[in-house]
């Protein structure tokens, strides 16, 4: 009969295996990408078209591609998201209303990512006839932001205490310039830790952007906001999946430059919001 | 003049604030403008009961009863993998690790989190899918089993963190009334703050499902992609997911298939809409 | 004769259901120093954030009868132009995590003055007592002021955007013996200008600041009097037991 002190440390230890093997997985995946994949890393692979059905040369228009794709995206999404974040932070009421528009956005935040590729292709493909194109594609991915910025958003404001709202009403202000010149300004770390986090996470996004802007082979780089782009996490699955002969290396550098992408964003965004809650003033 | 341009203000923040419903109306609104049609070509029973989804066939067939169990299945694995160690690091983080590391772990239960579902199929394909070959002499590792054990991992970072704060919701003086009782920290753990936190931690595993379910990229990268209801989890499958992604690119619009395809989308649209549902509710549950 | 600045008549207040202040008629005049006595939970706070329509923020405030300004309704005139007039000094010191300057032209700038601002800031440090010490430093942040400076910032805060009503709510809680002297100091020289209505938990600096004193008990007036009569002969027992101390 194993008594209750002993019985816990034996649970306790293996609640800490379980949670090794939880993480353990993330620094196999680095260590194993970076190891087969650093060799191919090179200027010319970074900042050269593909030559060769892909099997050669290097993978710029795909950087390139995915950049335009977080630059689009943000543009729509951030005043977007913003407005909303502080509909809900300082205008809605505790009311039925707000809880639908709560459930809305967990709603847009559970679509798995596949269906935002058929909406974006029903709406802004074809409907819209905006076409396969970068518009359409960043039009999806901003929709698919949004509930990350607007929660984010809504936290960061939440987080500004009432009382400098109240000094700003007292000294005169209307509610729009309490919010703009007393409450956004503070919040802004907070907001734009979120955008930092959102933007890691469009950088990988492959299935919203199948059907609606992705290209596997462009002869150029993109002129317009109509045009094709080809992006990083397309071009890994398709040189993965659908051509043979293709050197192993090459695609171990795509991986490892699209994690390099996403993982960097990621820890600026963690250690951005960390630093951030150290050094609140108040 | 100030008063005209603060009313147009409120005016654009009212729209973006709602603009979460008529997101989620819209999407629902274009996938059934598409799928809709789709009726025309098949019954709803036919559909969602048939045991043969062969789309290209003469005349095709539209039954997702295979690609439904491809779902299910691949969620289940990895599901049973996920929860239990899902729970277990979200105890170790919220109660018995040290607090100096805490910031250190949840960061990088987060940083597993950041990683493409693109890259864990690529990476799953490359290591794990040949391993399960090897292991259970297969002739194609491309199984559920493999799907769901990479899956395991993408939900993992779901239920970790709501979790988590699930069980650092639950009041202090629970805790401390069972450890003033005499009881050990685990016996806390598994007798009062487990069973307070329970409709967050179910809240958590719910979302970690929703996660699964809608995952498209890893698991059309290792779970092999046949059409067929398997029998174990050493066979190949096919997901809701996957089929969309696979299929569409080499559809006609307009075509009986391509439709096919959005009464797919309309299906995961649906089910992951009741799942948020009930997360939703539970989650609730954290609050109060 | 007096004028009259504020007038209240028959002012009810609820929260929800709860009824905090009860048909309350009371007047206050042009400058004056009027201290509001009374236990906790009487409705002095509730008051004052009635009368520059603060409470209008929340959900669950009602109210019935008038509150006149210069014999205007409250609700008559734009709220932003109203609070502007009545100021209103916290109990807890609130500068803005900005620096001492940007914090004293925030007002100012809200209403659209972007000229002389120098000038302002000036003014109104020195009519707050707080010139001397920060003169050197106005570009500093207001967090690195100690909390009797920070209130004294406050209050040179609302007198940037020149209000003609100050109110105070129980302003020197927080603040040591010496602090509070001159926070006194300052509202002192102020009744010149600006008619003042102070709300305090302390009854000797309400004898010690105020022309006049209003007890407030369980949202009611009970009585309003010179301060010297207030402390020597109220009229009413419960205004002599809450003075004595026998209830608090």
């Amino acid at each position: 009969m194993i008594n209750p002190k002993q019985s816990q440390k034996i649970v306790f230890f293996i609640l800490l295996l379980l949670s090794i093997i939880v993480l353990v997985p993330v620094a196999l995946i680095i260590i194993i990408i970076v190891k087969e994949g650093i060799s191919v890393i090179n200027f010319e692979f970074l900042f050269t078209a593909p030559k060769n059905g892909m099997r050669a040369g290097g993978i710029f228009p795909a950087i390139i591609g995915t950049f335009y794709l977080a630059i689009g995206t943000t543009i729509i999404s951030l005043p977007l998201g913003i407005f909303a974040g502080i509909y809900l932070s300082e205008y809605a009421k505790d009311n039925i209303f707000t809880k639908i528009i709560n459930l809305g956005i967990i709603n847009l935040a559970g679509v798995p990512s596949i269906v935002y590729g058929l909406f974006g292709l029903s709406l802004f493909v074809i409907y819209l006839k905006f076409g396969v194109s970068l518009l359409s594609g960043c039009l999806t991915l901003a929709i698919m932001s949004l509930p990350a910025i607007i929660t984010s958003t809504r936290t960061a404001l939440q987080s500004v205490p009432q009382s400098f709202r109240e000094v700003s009403l007292s000294l005169g202000a209307t509610k729009w310039q309490t919010i703009r010149y007393a409450v956004l300004p503070h919040a802004l770390p907070g907001i734009i830790t979120g955008i930092v986090l959102s933007n890691a996470r469009i950088t990988g996004e492959t299935a919203p952007i199948l059907f609606t802007v992705s290209a596997f082979y462009l002869t150029r780089l993109p002129n317009s906001i109509y045009d094709q782009v080809m992006a990083l996490p397309y071009h890994l699955y398709v040189i993965s999946t659908q051509i043979p002969g293709i050197s192993k290396n090459i695609t171990y550098g795509t991986a490892l430059v699209l994690i390099v992408l996403t993982l960097s964003l990621n820890l600026f965004g963690i250690i951005l919001r960390i630093y951030l809650r150290h050094k609140k003033k108040w | 003049m100030k008063k005209l341009k603060e009313f147009i203000i409120e005016k654009l923040i009212f729209l973006c604030g709602i603009s979460s419903i008529i997101f989620v109306i819209l999407i629902f609104v274009f996938l059934v403008k598409e799928g809709i049609i789709f009726l025309k070509y098949v019954s709803i029973k036919e559909f969602i009961i048939g045991k043969n989804w062969y789309p290209l066939a003469n005349p095709p067939q539209f039954g997702i009863l295979p690609l439904i169990v491809g779902s299910l299945l691949v969620t289940l694995g990895a599901m049973i993998i996920s929860i239990p160690m899902g729970i277990a690091c979200a105890l170790y983080i919220a109660e018995i690790v040290n607090p100096k590391f805490k910031d250190l772990l949840k960061s990088g239960v987060e940083l597993l989190a950041a990683i493409p579902s693109v890259v864990i199929g690529f990476v799953g394909m490359v290591t794990l899918v040949p391993l399960v070959k090897n292991i259970f002499n297969l002739p194609t590792g491309l199984t559920a089993l493999s799907g769901s054990i990479m899956l395991a991992f993408m939900a993992m970072p779901t239920i970790v963190s709501i979790a988590e704060d699930a069980i650092t919701a639950v009041p202090k003086r629970y805790k401390e009334a069972a450890l003033a009782l005499g009881a050990t920290h685990w016996q806390t753990i598994y007798k009062v703050i487990l069973v307070a936190a329970s409709p967050g931690i179910f809240a958590a595993v719910m979302l970690g499902v929703g996660r699964v379910i809608g995952e498209t990229m890893a698991v059309m990268m290792i779970t092999g992609n046949a059409a067929l209801i398997p029998h174990s989890f050493l066979q190949p499958v096919r997901t809701l997911t996957a089929t969309i992604a696979a299929e569409m690119g080499e559809t006609v619009r307009g075509s009986d298939h391509y439709y096919a395809l959005f009464a797919v989308g309309i299906t995961l649209f649906i089910i992951t809409f009741i799942i948020n549902l009930i997360a939703e509710i539970y989650s609730n549950k954290i609050k109060t | 004769m007096v004028d009259t600045k504020i007038k209240v008549n028959k002012l009810n207040v609820w929260f929800s259901n709860q009824q905090i202040i009860k048909s309350l008629t009371i007047e206050i005049y042009n400058n004056e120093i009027l201290g509001i006595i009374g236990p906790a939970n009487s409705g002095k706070t509730t008051f004052l954030r009635t009368i520059n329509r603060l409470n209008d923020t929340n959900d669950k405030f009602r109210m019935s009868g008038e509150i006149l300004i210069d014999n205007k309704n409250i609700y008559d005139i734009d709220v932003t132009l109203l609070r502007k007039r009545i100021g209103i000094i916290f109990a807890l010191p609130v500068p803005l995590p900005i620096s001492i300057y940007d914090n004293i032209t925030y007002g100012p700038k809200l209403h659209g003055i972007r000229k002389g601002l120098d000038e302002i800031v000036e003014r109104s440090l020195k009519a707050a007592y707080l010139w001397d010490e920060v003169k050197d430093r106005l570009h500093e942040s207001a967090l690195m002021l100690s909390g009797g400076q920070q209130q004294r910032l406050c209050i040179a805060r609302t007198l940037a955007v020149e209000p003609e009503v100050i109110m105070f709510d129980e302003p020197c809680s927080g603040l040591d013996p010496i602090s509070t002297a001159k926070v006194e100091e300052a509202m002192v020289k102020l009744k010149q200008k600006y008619t003042l209505i102070l709300v305090t938990n302390n009854v000797k600096q309400a004898a010690r600041v105020s022309d006049r004193v209003a007890f407030f008990l369980m949202g009611e007036l009970i009585e309003i009097n010179s301060t010297e009569k207030i402390f020597t002969s109220p009229d009413d027992k419960r205004t002599e037991d809450y003075i004595s101390g026998r209830f608090g």
